[in-house]
């Protein structure tokens, strides 16, 4: 073991595993709407092993270079308006990472509603942009708190479309538990890799159907020292990585 | 040249209950809160309200004015939640219609240029297509043969946006860093009414900012109104940020009956110029 094994936080695994979620998009806007830590791992992507990914300041200047979490983009280097952006999802040259509050085994997500639609027990906040995100661009998903709450065997109101409703592609979930991807012949969900600390019984416990489960079931890989530094001294200085996902 | 400045009760008053209003602005973002506040003191109701929806909808929720909502969220962004549209819609006491943010984009697009629809790919798959039973695909007559979703014009009988500047006329220019929706709202109503932080002669709009932020033209409007901070407490920038403090107040009081009582009392009894100084002497007190 290294020293980071020792020093890297829960937040931090699941920030690196959330720019992770970027290898290979190329020249694209990362929409890394769901929170703190996928906002973090989308620019930390761009500031490591990504260079020539798009991110925002959180409104609608796509920054020069990636922006510390809560401030503003000094240098712009383009601008997206909600309404350019709403475009952008037909193009398709974006990867965007939503927060379900449910998810099922093929990637289904609902934000509207809990219970009926017509009238609903818990009204959230509708379906925003996920129908059309799931259908046209690559999607993943950032969890907080994995729980069979979320994770649960059906949704009440498919917001965002799973594998088996045409996405276009919907490519991994993280949560604070584990990383899980959709690379089975079925396309039924997957335990990808568990945070250092997890066990694979503590992944199945929290998941409200029956997850795909290999053989051999990695760690998630831990933050290079580079990665920390940038986190901790130049994203995210003031930790609010860590309020999202208390370690 | 004539002059299409009116008070926000005139505004209102012209209004009728039983219309499809559009709203424009996004979420907590330079909403026409003034001249919402104006639609619930006044007796309008029965309202198709068409809009992206933020605390306006949670206000005209609280006050009974809804019918039907039309949207793809309701939230006041800082908060995602909002209290008002929560037990509106749970309570069973407003009809919705729910379309993604895109499909209400080409809605727009559509009521705007008088088309009947436009096409998109977007809604199939997902449930917005089992909730709206009254959608319906078209496929493409090329080669391809796709099939699209025919999203039906969103059009309304008149449209409120709030502007940064206005003239007389009803030229209106944005500052801010989005232009949001506020010109396809414009178009798309038979009637619509900028209200504004403040008038401005037309050769002053080259100082305040770009010919490209001239968003809305005096073609598309019926009536302006100056209602200073009439954005608040949603973010109008560069005049002004979203009142952060004061949505907190008002989620909390939203959520709670007593509570709400008492936030009504104090900020929503009055006319405009009552809502303000009230808002004022509530900041003096919470510096």
């Amino acid at each position: 073991m290294n020293a980071t094994t020792h020093t890297a936080t829960r937040a931090e695994v699941c920030a690196a595993a959330c720019a992770d979620l970027f290898r290979g998009d190329g020249e694209i806007v990362a929409a890394a709407v769901a929170g703190f830590v996928p906002m973090l791992g989308s620019r930390l992507a761009r500031s490591t092993f990504a260079p020539d990914l798009l991110t925002t300041d959180g409104g609608p200047a796509l920054s020069g270079e990636p922006v510390p979490l809560g401030a503003s983009a000094t240098t712009v280097e383009g601008w997206l308006p909600f309404r350019d952006h709403l475009w952008l999802v037909l193009n398709g040259r974006r990867h965007v990472v939503m927060g379900p509050s449910q998810i099922d085994a093929h990637g289904n997500t609902n934000i509207s509603c809990i219970g009926e639609w017509e009238r609903p027990t818990r009204q959230l906040l509708g379906v925003r942009g996920g129908p059309g995100n799931t259908l046209l661009n690559p999607t993943s998903y950032w969890v907080p708190r994995h729980s069979t709450r979320v994770f649960t065997g059906k949704v009440d109101m498919v917001s965002g479309v799973g594998w088996d409703r045409g996405a276009h592609e919907i490519r991994r979930v993280v949560s604070n538990l584990a990383v899980l991807d959709f690379d089975t012949p079925d396309r039924r969900m997957r335990l990808r890799s568990v945070h250092p600390g997890v066990s694979v019984a503590d992944v199945v416990a929290a998941t409200g159907f029956e997850l795909v489960v290999p053989d051999e079931v990695p760690e998630t890989r831990l933050p290079d020292a580079e990665e920390l530094r940038i986190m901790r001294e130049e994203l995210d200085p003031k930790g609010l990585r860590e309020r999202e996902v208390p370690s | 040249m004539s002059s299409k400045v009116l008070s926000i009760e005139a505004v209102v008053g012209s209004l009728e209950s039983g219309m499809t209003l559009g709203i424009g602005g996004w979420g907590s973002r330079r909403k026409p809160m003034a001249l919402v506040r104006a639609i619930c003191r006044s007796p309008i109701t029965d309202l198709t309200v068409v809009t992206y929806g933020g605390p306006d909808v949670g206000l005209l929720c609280a006050a009974g004015k809804v019918r039907r909502l039309v949207t793809a969220f309701v939230t006041m962004d800082s908060i995602p939640l909002e209290p008002h549209f929560r037990q509106a819609r749970q309570s069973g006491k407003i009809e919705l219609t729910e379309y993604d943010e895109g499909m209400f984009m080409f809605g727009l697009y559509a009521a705007a240029h008088r088309l009947p629809f436009l096409p998109t790919p977007v809604g199939l798959g997902s449930d917005v297509l089992r909730i709206n039973p009254e959608l319906k695909t078209i496929r493409s007559p090329y080669e391809d043969g796709r099939e699209l979703v025919a999203v039906p014009a969103l059009t309304m009988d008149a449209a409120l946006v709030h502007m940064n500047r206005a003239d007389a006329r009803g030229n209106a220019q944005y500052l801010g860093p989005d232009p949001y929706m506020d010109d396809l709202f414009a178009k798309a109503a038979d009637r619509t009414y900028v209200s504004c932080e403040r008038l401005v002669d037309t050769e002053d709009f080259a100082k305040e900012g770009p010919v490209q932020s001239l968003l809305i033209s005096r073609a598309h409007v019926t009536g302006v109104v100056e209602t200073p901070n009439g954005a608040h407490f949603t973010d109008c920038a560069p005049d002004f940020g979203r009142d952060e403090k004061f949505q907190k107040l008002y989620a909390r009081s939203a959520a709670d009956p007593a509570e709400w009582a008492e936030f009504s009392d104090r900020f929503l009894s009055g006319d405009e110029a009552a809502y303000q100084d009230a808002v004022r002497v509530w900041r003096e007190e919470n510096r």
